[in-house]
């Protein structure tokens, strides 16, 4: 009980009469890396969003650390703390320095002392090798930079999770690497990570688990051998077919 | 005509010789308008009647045709026929403009400057046909000062060096303190500006007579207005755009509704309510003097159209700022000090000094309610018995002066704008 993270049960939600996720029922426990896959509408990226409430669900629940996320959670901003993202889209600030992108959220919501925020930070931006670049600012950067950028950001927080929304969805083929390199080593430090992405070697490299997922429904959940080697639904063996 | 013609088919190989050419058109052209136009000598009148009204016309656009060439070696020409002949259609609305520009500005320089007279103190004096800058002379310290008696006009003028110099603090401080001068700008300096104007212009203490603001008038009124006005209704918009925006909807109607009234409302009503309705609300023992509420009542008014401007910025941001802060564990205060309000400030900066200008020169409305600003001044003055028929003298001084606070205040928007420019 204690090593499952997060834990979500019978979570529905609805935009609007539409109902973008059915039924979901996942435990995520400590240190595990889990790769979520599937087309594009079934989901996946809603589904991570919920984990930190930036969408909220209608129906069952989701437990992050111990706590229950709902209408009522008052501490929500302890939990999205805890919960570092990575977005597809980077969302870097562009008026801040990357070195200044890091150092924020530290600074005013761990009211940590400006000199050790910037330490870490700059620790952090050397882990993703971007440290030389700590004083441009975003748009001076590569989208491979950039993202780096927002992993560092994400890590200055100290989270004990890591979701990422599609990292390398929106990167030159070039750059994907450089950004893969980088989530390899956050997750062989131990991290536990969700990733919705479409990168499949990825996910024989580093997941645990590999959830596909399909008109916001939970189609198929593995271990990651299991899932490349015999998925069980036809959906799945449709989706891999393609994609590999 | 038949010449004509054969103009039209020019070798572009002998282009010497065309611009040579070409030059002396151009300066025919501009010569034969002078003489038309301005001096009345009309030396093509046997040509039919339209052929010799757009006779310079005509050979403006030959000589101009001549003259275009894409590259011709001379930088200055290049640069010319780059900008202002590359067709026709565009010599044509050169010419035009430069017709339009012969036509004005001799006869306004005459006017102003040349034959305009500037000595003397009386009416009397004003012997040119020109302005009657003697107007503007005399009556100067009543337009800068208003009704404010002369011998206390240093304490003005200590007041306005006073606050300029406390409103450049901003460029002395280390790093250190740079993060609290939003803090200095939007609360401590309007406190310390209003017990500065307090306490030195009102006066009624240390000593100082006390003045009714009653008597404050012309442009030191016209600055003061202006200037609370300005500090106090941008954070009030501010703070309305977000409140509009906000996820409660009792805060989002009330911003609306608040919003909507006071834009729904001619600023010249709000005086009005201000000055003469509003007090009749209040406690007989209550007493707000009526410069505060009319202060009040702008600040309130241009508000409303500050949050509209600040609205369109936030909404401009796109949302993976806000899920980006959020995700980062900020609430909404943080979230929006630090990541929206930037952002979104920064790019309404066109917007918000188009409101501040248009602000500025609404003030002359509160002469309607009484209180005699630069241009209440004026028109006071111009129905002075001894100085009347003077109306253009002072209405032109009055769109300088503003021209000249207007056009520094869009200076520094562009300043701004540059300065805070980031790629994204």
């Amino acid at each position: 009980m204690s090593d499952k993270i997060i834990q979500i049960k019978d979570m529905n939600k609805w935009f609007g009469d539409f109902q973008v996720l059915k039924d979901i029922n996942l435990d995520v426990e400590k240190n595990k890396k889990i790769v979520v896959c599937g087309p594009s509408g079934s989901g996946k990226s809603t589904l991570i969003r919920c984990i930190n409430r930036l969408e909220e669900h209608q129906q069952g629940s989701i437990i992050v650390d111990g706590t229950e996320l709902s209408e009522n959670t008052k501490n929500i901003e302890q939990v999205r703390a805890e919960v570092g993202m990575v977005f597809q889209q980077f969302n870097l600030f562009p008026h801040l320095s990357i070195l200044d992108n890091c150092s924020l959220a530290p600074i005013w919501v761990k009211k940590m002392p400006k000199k050790d925020a910037e330490d870490l930070a700059m620790k952090h931006l050397e882990k993703v090798q971007i440290a030389d670049q700590a004083h441009k600012f975003p748009g001076q950067l590569s989208g491979g930079q950039q993202q780096r950028c927002a992993i560092a950001r994400a890590l200055c927080m100290e989270p004990k999770i890591m979701l990422f929304d599609e990292p390398t969805s929106a990167l030159d083929p070039e750059m994907i690497k450089e950004v893969l390199d980088a989530m390899v080593n956050l997750a062989k430090a131990g991290m536990t990570m969700i990733v919705v992405t479409h990168e499949m070697g990825f996910a024989k490299e580093v997941a645990d688990e590999v959830i596909f997922m399909d008109e916001g429904m939970i189609v198929e959940k593995a271990a990651t051998n299991e899932f490349f080697a015999n998925p069980k639904s036809d959906r799945t063996k449709l989706f891999l077919s393609q994609i590999l | 005509m038949i010449k004509l013609s054969k103009f039209t088919k020019v070798k572009k190989e002998n282009y010497l010789r065309n611009l040579s050419f070409g030059l002396i058109l151009i300066f025919l052209c501009i010569t034969d308008f002078i003489l038309k136009f301005s001096l009345n000598i009309n030396f093509t009148n046997f040509l039919p009647n339209i052929l010799n009204l757009f006779f310079p016309l005509i050979l403006g656009v030959i000589g101009l045709y001549l003259i275009r060439a894409e590259y011709s070696g001379i930088k200055l020409l290049d640069t010319l026929n780059k900008n202002i002949n590359t067709s026709n259609f565009n010599a044509i609305l050169t010419l035009l403009i430069i017709f339009l520009i012969i036509l004005v500005i001799p006869p306004s320089l005459d006017w102003l400057i040349i034959n305009a007279n500037f000595t003397g103190e009386t009416k009397e004096e004003c012997i040119n046909d020109g302005a009657c800058w003697t107007f503007v002379k005399v009556w100067l310290r009543r337009f800068i000062y208003g009704m404010y008696p002369d011998q206390f006009h240093w304490r003005i003028n200590t007041a306005f060096i006073v606050l300029l110099a406390l409103a450049f603090v901003g460029y002395i401080p280390g790093k250190k303190l740079k993060k609290l001068l939003p803090l200095y700008y939007v609360i401590i300096y309007p406190i310390i500006a209003f017990l500065v104007i307090y306490y030195l212009i009102s006066g009624g203490s240390f000593g100082l007579e006390w003045i009714d603001t009653g008597s404050w008038g012309g442009l030191s009124l016209t600055f003061i207005v202006a200037f609370f006005c300005l500090i106090f209704c941008f954070p009030i918009g501010v703070v309305l755009a977000l409140a509009r925006r906000s996820p409660l909807p009792t805060t989002r109607y009330i911003a609306v509704g608040f919003i909507e009234f006071w834009r729904g409302v001619p600023l010249i009503t709000v005086l009005f309510m201000a000055s003469v309705m509003f007090p009749m609300f209040l406690p007989d023992d209550l007493f707000i003097d009526k410069l505060i509420r009319v202060i009040i009542a702008i600040s309130l008014f241009e508000a409303a159209y500050v949050a509209e401007v600040v609205r369109g910025g936030l909404q401009a941001l796109p949302r993976g700022q806000y899920d980006a802060a959020k995700s980062l564990g900020m609430g909404y205060w943080k979230m929006h000090i630090f990541v929206i309000l930037p952002q979104a400030l920064k790019f309404v900066i066109p917007g918000i000094a188009n409101t501040f200008l248009a602000l500025v020169k609404d003030t002359p409305l509160i002469f309607v309610v009484g209180l005699a600003d630069f241009v209440g001044m004026i028109t006071m003055a111009k129905a002075n018995p001894q100085w009347l028929g003077f109306v253009m003298e002072g209405y032109v001084f009055a769109s300088i002066v503003f021209w000249i606070i207007c056009y520094a205040m869009s200076r520094y928007s562009y300043n701004l704008e540059e300065k805070y420019k980031t790629e994204r």
